[in-house]
């Protein structure tokens, strides 16, 4: 069975899903780990930005803003 | 808004961290924390000391420090800044474990958000790591309580292994009992924290552990020493060398069980890259666990959060809203201000006469009335009846949104255009802190993490217009161009007005920030992780005294220590002939062809040109200097003001001009020294003087030209 990955800045608002693989290195991966993101890890789009960009996810229980960048180093599944 | 005279000037960048005890017996407590988690409040609560609060993350940027006493003991609190994490990968984070592993802490309170309690233990976890002398203060309960959030306490202690308490800080709650049970700490022998890695990792630990342990001699936790040089991180090495007097890594017994131990992570097929992710993983999934027994949620947790969230940073509604509420707060300032400047003014020159006239009488030379009267009390009245009303309405108001947690919703919402100018969204965090004071902005400008991103958010603070600024601008506006009819209407116009002006520095801001990334500060946008704290209730009572009292006390004080010898010298030059005219009438004549071109007069540039030291006393120094040739016969009516503005040949495009030098000219002279400390160099304090002041005068030359070429003005 394969399952399809799919970035995390593909989501949907209200679309949830679970870390597959973090592609970010250096400073952003750290940081990515402070806050709690790693394989695993239940993510949700909240919202988001007026311009679209960045996008709002609910990661353990709080709301981090993420720009398109970053978050499209992030697969999920 | 820091805007305190411990946010400001000389005291705004770090005096490094000594901790001033007062006796041997104090004892020093280290209060630790993810951002924005309350413990500027818990500071605040304990020590009765003010530092500043908000709701987002990053208002504590340096390291402050208060007393507490019980019946117990005599302590020392020691306010750290906010980290997600101790394993220093930013300078807060730096110096938070540098303190926690250094700093002689004898225990440390680590304040966790219920509201979020799994990351926050993470960070609690990685304390524990350091020292088992930690107590864990759970808070924002009330808060967590409304959403349907509860935390088992007694359950979270058995889990950690060390004091739990539950508290709501704002409203001040728990704190005693929480200082209650840091005695149970001090002096606690240190125990195996509640944190496993998985095999390889502890195996390893334990292969470097002995030979660590008599180079520590018990000073620092083994264990947690051996995991850090298991993934090098040379700050705290160099930390260690200083505190052990010796290099642990040029220790052969300790280089030889490293090596071994990396031998034995290598065959787990763990790499030293892999290593930091395993042992995060580790802390976070131990996290997790604990939160499982110990956290029970509610369905419908944060519904509301969401709901606002949908309505303040939409598409649809996002932008709009943000610009209607900069719009009304402006108009409440324009509107609510006329009435008690017109009365301070009133009271404050009434005030004047009685000096005069008692002077008069008790026969005092003329100068002493022209020098201290007219000099010295007119130009610091002037300061006062002008300046403060603004202040005193826009404060209260933009901390209440600041308190509610809006905040970091516009650097959510403006973050795509920051991107575009290739910094950073937090930017438009210090440019909100710009609009109360550019000073504060540029100490604000630490929570930028880019070095070169901070770089472009202190360069170009000074484009938002700071308080200082805001009065000046409201009086051209209302006598200008909003007619001189008063009410709602006319107020409602000036704030659109108002709101064009800062846009334009906002334009500006962009523009420069960009120009910047492309030319001196070259460089791609870096990545951007912000959070976004829940919406709190703001305080209101606490929230309209605290800003009206400490800001009113700050503008008055800097008013006074600038306008008063700015009164005095102006009087001086106004009154000290040469040549058959005033020195004052020098100076503006020398600067007046240039200010022409410019499409002010040299009074304009030579007032803005004192008006260095703090911008509140332009508009004072203009009337002054005009006064000095003409009177002014009610001081309070702006009908008044504008004819004698008039009379001295200004026109809408004077007013223009000195509107768009008011909005782009050189910092004052406490941003300057902020600017020279945050940067640690005087070229960028330099530059950071030269983009504004080059720009305004550019831009004001060309308005005018333009103005004058076809035949307009």
């Amino acid at each position: 069975m394969t399952i399809q990955k799919l970035s995390l800045c593909d989501l949907t608002e209200g679309q949830c899903a679970r870390v597959a693989e973090i592609l970010l290195t250096g400073p952003m991966r750290r940081r990515l780990r402070d806050l709690g993101i790693i394989e695993g890890t239940r993510v949700e789009c909240l919202q988001r930005s007026p311009f679209g960009d960045p996008a709002a996810y609910r990661i353990r229980g709080a709301a981090i803003a993420l720009r398109r960048e970053d978050s499209r180093g992030i697969l999920v599944c | 808004m820091g805007l305190t005279t411990g946010s400001t000037g000389r005291n705004a960048a770090d005096s490094g961290l000594t901790i001033r005890r007062l006796s041997q017996r104090d004892r020093v407590i280290a209060l630790a924390g993810n951002p924005n988690v309350g413990k500027s409040t818990v500071f605040n609560v304990l020590t009765g000391m003010n530092q500043h609060t908000g709701n987002w993350p990053g208002k504590t940027v340096s390291c402050a420090q208060g007393r507490y006493s019980n019946s117990r003991g005599d302590y020392i609190l020691v306010d750290l800044p906010g980290t997600y994490s101790l394993a220093a990968h930013s300078a807060e984070e730096e110096a938070a474990r540098d303190f926690l592993c250094f700093g002689d802490a004898d225990a440390v309170i680590v304040v966790c958000d219920a509201t979020c309690l799994e990351r926050n233990l993470n960070l609690v976890l990685q304390a524990l790591e350091i020292t088992s002398r930690v107590v864990v203060c759970v808070n924002l309960l009330d808060e967590a309580r409304r959403k349907g959030i509860r935390v088992d306490l007694k359950k979270l202690e058995q889990e950690l292994g060390v004091p739990v308490t539950g508290a709501s800080a704002r409203s001040g709650k728990g704190l005693t009992a929480l200082m209650n049970r840091v005695e149970e700490v001090l002096g606690r022998e240190e125990q195996p924290p509640p944190i496993r890695y998985i095999e390889p990792i502890e195996q390893a630990a334990a292969m470097v552990e002995p030979a660590l342990r008599p180079l520590l001699k018990g000073r620092l936790n083994s264990r947690w020493i051996a995991l850090k040089l298991l993934d090098p991180d040379p700050a705290l090495e160099q930390g260690l060398a200083s505190l052990l007097g010796a290099n642990l890594l040029e220790q052969e017994t300790v280089r030889s069980a490293l090596e071994a131990a990396w031998e034995t992570l290598s065959q787990a097929g763990i790499s030293r890259d892999t290593l930091q992710d395993k042992l995060t993983a580790c802390l976070v999934l131990t996290a997790e666990g604990i939160c499982l027994e110990t956290v029970s949620t509610g369905s419908q947790s944060e519904a509301r959060d969401r709901k606002l969230d949908r309505l303040l940073t939409s598409k649809a509604t996002g932008i709009p809203i943000m610009l209607l509420l900069l719009i009304v707060v402006f108009w409440l300032t324009i509107e609510g201000a006329n009435y008690p400047s017109q009365l301070l003014s009133a009271g404050l020159f009434w005030l004047q006469d009685r000096l005069t006239e008692l002077l008069r009488w008790l026969h005092a030379p003329e100068w002493v009335n022209g020098l201290f009267v007219e000099g010295v009390c007119r130009t610091l009245f002037w300061v006062v009846s002008v300046m403060l009303p603004p202040m005193a309405i826009f404060f209260p108001f933009f901390t209440l949104l600041e308190d509610f947690g809006y905040l970091p919703r516009v650097a959510f919402n403006l973050d795509h255009l920051f991107k575009k100018a290739k910094t950073c969204g937090k930017q438009s965090l210090t440019m909100c802190m710009g609009l109360g004071c550019n000073a504060a902005g540029v100490v604000g400008c630490r929570i930028i993490d880019s070095p070169r991103e901070r770089l472009i958010a202190v360069l170009t603070n000074s484009f938002v217009p700071c308080n200082g600024r805001f009065p000046t601008l409201i009086a051209i506006i209302t006598m200008f161009f909003a007619g001189m009819t008063a009410g709602p209407l006319q107020s409602g116009i000036s704030a659109l007005i108002l709101l064009g002006v800062i846009l334009l520095g906002v334009l500006l801001t962009f523009g420069v920030s960009r120009l910047l990334s492309e030319t001196l500060l070259k460089g791609a946008p870096s990545s951007f992780a912000l959070e976004l704290p829940p919406y709190r209730k703001p305080q209101i009572g606490r929230v309209i005294v605290r800003s009206l009292f400490d800001r009113t006390l700050f503008v008055l004080g800097r008013a006074a220590a600038v306008a008063a010898p700015a009164g005095l010298l102006l009087w001086l030059l106004a009154n000290i002939q040469a040549d058959g005219s005033s020195l004052l009438a020098h100076c503006a004549g020398f600067l007046d062809p240039f200010a022409q071109l410019l499409g002010m007069d040299g009074v304009i540039l030579l007032a803005f040109i004192l008006g260095f030291p703090a911008n509140e006393i332009v508009v004072p120094i203009i009337l002054m200097c005009y006064l000095s040739t003409g009177t002014l016969a009610d001081y309070g009516s702006l009908t008044e003001l504008k004819s004698l503005l008039v009379e001295n040949g200004w026109t809408w495009v004077t007013a223009v001009s000195t509107m768009l030098f008011c909005l782009i000219h050189w910092p004052c002279s406490t941003t300057c020294m902020t600017i020279r400390k945050e940067t640690g160099s005087w070229k960028w304090t330099a530059l950071s003087v030269l983009i504004p002041t080059g720009i305004g005068l550019l831009v004001c030359f060309l308005f005018t030209s333009a103005v004058r070429l076809l035949g307009l003005g």
